[in-house]
């Protein structure tokens, strides 16, 4: 190939995918989870993991197949992000220290309870309301817990991670919501356009489906309460739909610039070919009626990826099952691609797999490169009522083979944050 | 230094801190002969002393006592001090300009409910059933705006609402690395024409009892009265006083900057960060190697160190600054604002900035250990390492 072939239309070196892993409630690795996905399946089931007397919501996508050193949220993040990072590396048969720097989309996650309660158990009786904190302090003045501190550390998962796999640089560990997964990508996407590395480690993982993560996106009334059957819960894109389901998982894309790739004769599993975002001032957890924001994400990926919109062959839609998501969703890629959004089939992984938060952008980029690897579009299951305000392909019930070279995959997030990865399959 | 067009300034800062709201207390700080006068708390959170928050009119850049209410003081203090960079560029009526700004956010999680979870462990010490405690409480107890006043990202999603900004909204997480891999990668997207202008920084609270508690799990937080930063008292404590801070700035490239004749304070010339295991000399040689190449000569240049006022820690940045900037004069402004985790190095530049913008003859902050300056510096370095991981350089150029 000559050195054009490496540079995409602004003249940037092209970005290639040459390491996939994927851990969600549906299994653990690419084939399994790929299987599951394509053959209809649901991992949503009910929650064991803690009492859920009481609560209305008592579903969720957990990862209940994995044992870990111990029970809490960073354990669980770091484990799944070790073993889709295992995995994408075999897959770019890359093997030592990495020697790039390390995107790692990971929940915010807080003390757990369990600590709380161990401290108090240690602590001097109250002497009024409100003072556990103080009573804690005197516990930890006597005797510190650096095991607790770490475990608090925002930065603890991205640490490990990067003395596990040699990544170069500080790490970063961020947040967008739900938008997360896609922003670590486009974070690695820049860091090879920018010349700064030749590859890098995008992440994206979350463990932390726990009682108060549960109550507080309840309180927000954003889950699905249709507890019964659990797998029916989510439905995107339905008339029924009621609130997205919590779910649990992560991914790992190993990015490479195509020269380099091919340099060391890498298989080359697809093109991160563009990225857009755009932040909304409209609410804090609901998007702008007119769905500007959506749009211009959909619209700045495109552009940056020099892709025209009958250019798309499938959507792979954030597509949450909540009623605004999905409707705004909609009028976003009704408005972007107008007539021509009828021949575009657009799936949802999250009915089957749920809301994976984190980690969600970061899966739906793995599950679209294995679309266009397949040929197979991934169903939306649970498409038995339509909405019938939202005129779209939803690949309904199962799956459909179906050759495509180029995708779109949303990610749009509370508080605003929007990100959109298109990603084709080859770099011709 | 030659001037390019993707160079990257400095062209806003928005600063609080215990000091005084905004740039002017702190440039008279900086341009001050004596030491700034200490603002501490000894009290409220004895025996743990802190830096307060000074007196804010919040309306003065959160309009809408809506969105003030839908914030907790983490997120307020971001969006206060979001809004005083923007008005500082001259950019916080510039809907075009912040509808295509970026934006990074250094952010830790915001305050938590202290009564309620002290109402929850209260209970479960007479309970056997905590999980079970937990749904009934939570479920009642918790007040939804409270959860998203404590999600870190939505820090970023309020300066997006209540300023407009909303070119790209990212938050970084992860103590003080996350404010040096904030401005590393704003940095690096100007330079690389990925980003013309990009509004970067944090907030952090000291007086909270759940932050303090952070650092106490690691023995790390000051107890008694405060000392100076490089003599903390070793037997009271482990050194940190924290200081509830706010600092933003607008990066831009030198062209989009001259392009609408923004005032510039100051460029960056390198930034870089890194991290892993601190013992036998490691932290040093990465220090070595952020710094390799850069002439620093005593008469103009200045350090802003970040340090946190850890007892070893200190110690060891102070014997390498010392090594590897003989004559160069420190200044550990800590000690005057308390450490402001993720904050603390977008402070060190928002204070870089203006020392060098105003030729500020900066005087010492602890003169028992830090040298006089004879005239104004031209370059800066401002240095953070954090309390348990990661570090960060960044080299900033006066303008000429």
């Amino acid at each position: 190939m000559t050195k054009a072939a490496f540079r995409d239309h602004l003249g940037r070196p092209i970005v290639a995918v040459t390491g996939m892993g994927v851990i969600t409630s549906l299994g653990q690795g690419l084939k399994d989870n790929w299987a599951a996905l394509s053959g209809g399946v649901s991992g949503i089931h009910g929650i064991t993991r803690f009492p859920v007397d009481g609560l209305n919501t008592r579903i969720a996508g957990t990862v209940d197949f994995v044992e870990l050193p111990a029970e809490n949220p960073v354990e669980r993040s770091y484990f799944y992000a070790r073993e889709t990072t295992d995995e994408a590396l075999a897959q770019a048969g890359l093997s030592g220290h990495f020697g790039g720097p390390l995107f790692l989309a990971a929940p915010p996650i807080e003390p757990e309870w369990s600590a709380r309660f161990a401290l108090a158990d240690r602590a001097p009786p109250s002497q009024r309301p409100g003072d556990a904190y103080d009573r804690f302090l005197t516990v930890l003045r006597d005797k510190p817990d650096p095991a607790l501190h770490e475990a608090w550390l925002f930065g603890a998962i991205s640490e490990r991670l990067a003395d596990r796999f040699g990544t170069r640089g500080l790490p970063v560990t961020l947040s967008t919501a739900c938008a997360s997964g896609a922003t670590a990508i486009q974070l690695g996407v820049e860091a090879i356009r920018q010349g700064r590395t030749d590859r890098a480690l995008t992440v994206g993982t979350d463990g932390s489906v726990t009682a108060e993560a549960l109550i507080r996106f309840a309180l927000l009334s954003a889950l699905s309460t249709q507890n019964d059957p659990p797998q029916k819960a989510s439905k995107p894109f339905t008339k029924d739909r009621d609130g997205f389901v919590i779910a649990e998982g992560a991914a790992t894309l190993v990015l490479e610039s195509l020269e380099s790739a091919v340099a060391r004769g890498a298989r080359v599993l697809g093109i991160m070919k563009g990225c857009g975002e755009k932040a909304d001032h409209f609410h804090r957890t609901r998007s702008s009626p007119d769905g500007g924001p959506a749009i211009a994400t959909i619209r700045a990926a495109l552009e940056d990826a020099g892709i025209a919109e009958d250019g798309i062959g499938y959507i792979n839609a954030h597509g949450t099952s909540t009623p605004e998501n999905d409707k705004m969703e909609y009028l976003s890629m009704s408005t972007v691609f107008g007539e021509g959004l009828s021949k575009i089939p657009v799936s949802s992984n999250k009915s089957m797999i749920g809301h994976t938060l984190t980690a969600a952008g970061a899966i739906e980029a793995v599950f679209s490169l294995q679309t266009m690897l397949t040929g197979t579009l991934p169903p939306t299951i649970n498409y038995q009522n339509p909405d019938p305000t939202i005129v779209l392909d939803v690949v309904p019930n199962v799956k459909r083979d179906k050759q495509v070279s180029a995708v779109l995959s949303n990610s749009f997030g509370f508080g605003g944050q929007n990100a959109s990865l298109v990603m084709t399959a080859e770099p011709a | 230094m030659t001037k390019a067009q993707n160079d990257v300034v400095i062209t806003g800062i928005g600063i609080v801190t215990c000091q005084g709201v905004g740039t002017e207390p702190h440039i008279a700080l900086l341009k001050a002969t004596t030491a700034p006068e200490l603002k501490i708390d000894t009290e409220r959170f004895a025996p743990y002393p802190v830096h307060p928050m000074p007196e804010i009119d919040w309306s003065q850049q959160i309009a809408k006592r809506g969105d003030q209410r839908q914030m907790e003081n983490w997120q307020r203090l971001g969006v206060f001090a979001a809004g005083l960079a923007l008005d500082d560029a001259g950019l916080k009526d510039d809907a075009d300009a912040c509808g295509t700004m970026d934006m990074i956010v250094a952010a830790g999680g915001g305050e938590r409910d202290i009564n309620v979870d002290s109402l929850i462990v209260d209970e479960g010490l007479k309970r056997n059933d905590r999980e079970q405690l937990l749904n009934e409480k939570l479920t009642t107890e918790l007040r939804p705006t409270l959860f998203l006043a404590q999600l870190s990202n939505l820090m970023a999603g309020n300066i997006s609402i209540v300023h407009k900004v909303t070119g790209s909204s990212r938050t970084f997480m992860g103590e003080e690395a996350a404010g040096i891999s904030a401005i590393e990668t704003a940095f690096a997207r100007i330079r690389a024409g990925q980003s013309t202008h990009t509004l970067v920084g944090g907030a952090f609270v000291a007086e909270r009892p759940d932050v303090i508690l952070l650092y106490e799990a690691l023995g790390a937080h000051a107890t008694g009265g405060w000392t100076p930063l490089w003599s903390r008292d070793e037997n009271a404590g482990g050194g940190i006083i924290g200081g509830s801070v706010g600092a933003f700035l607008v990066l831009e490239s030198r062209a989009h900057a001259e392009g609408r004749g923004a005032r510039i304070y100051a460029s960056i010339a390198e930034i870089g960060g890194d991290r892993g295991r601190r013992e036998d000399g490691r932290l040093e040689r990465r220090l070595d190697a952020l710094v390799d190449g850069l002439e620093a000569k005593a008469g103009s240049a200045i350090v802003f160190s970040g340090a946190s006022g850890m007892h070893a820690l200190a110690d060891r940045e102070k014997t390498w600054l010392d090594g590897r900037f003989a004559g160069v004069p420190v200044r550990a402004y800590g000690g005057v604002t308390g450490h402001a985790l993720e904050s603390q190095f977008p402070l060190g530049l928002a204070l870089a900035g203006l020392a060098l913008a105003n030729e500020a003859k900066v005087p010492a902050f602890d003169p028992l250990s830090e040298g006089t300056m004879d005239g104004a510096a031209d370059t800066a370095i401002v240095t953070t390492i954090g309390h348990a991981r990661g570090e960060g350089i960044a080299i900033l150029k006066a303008e000429k």
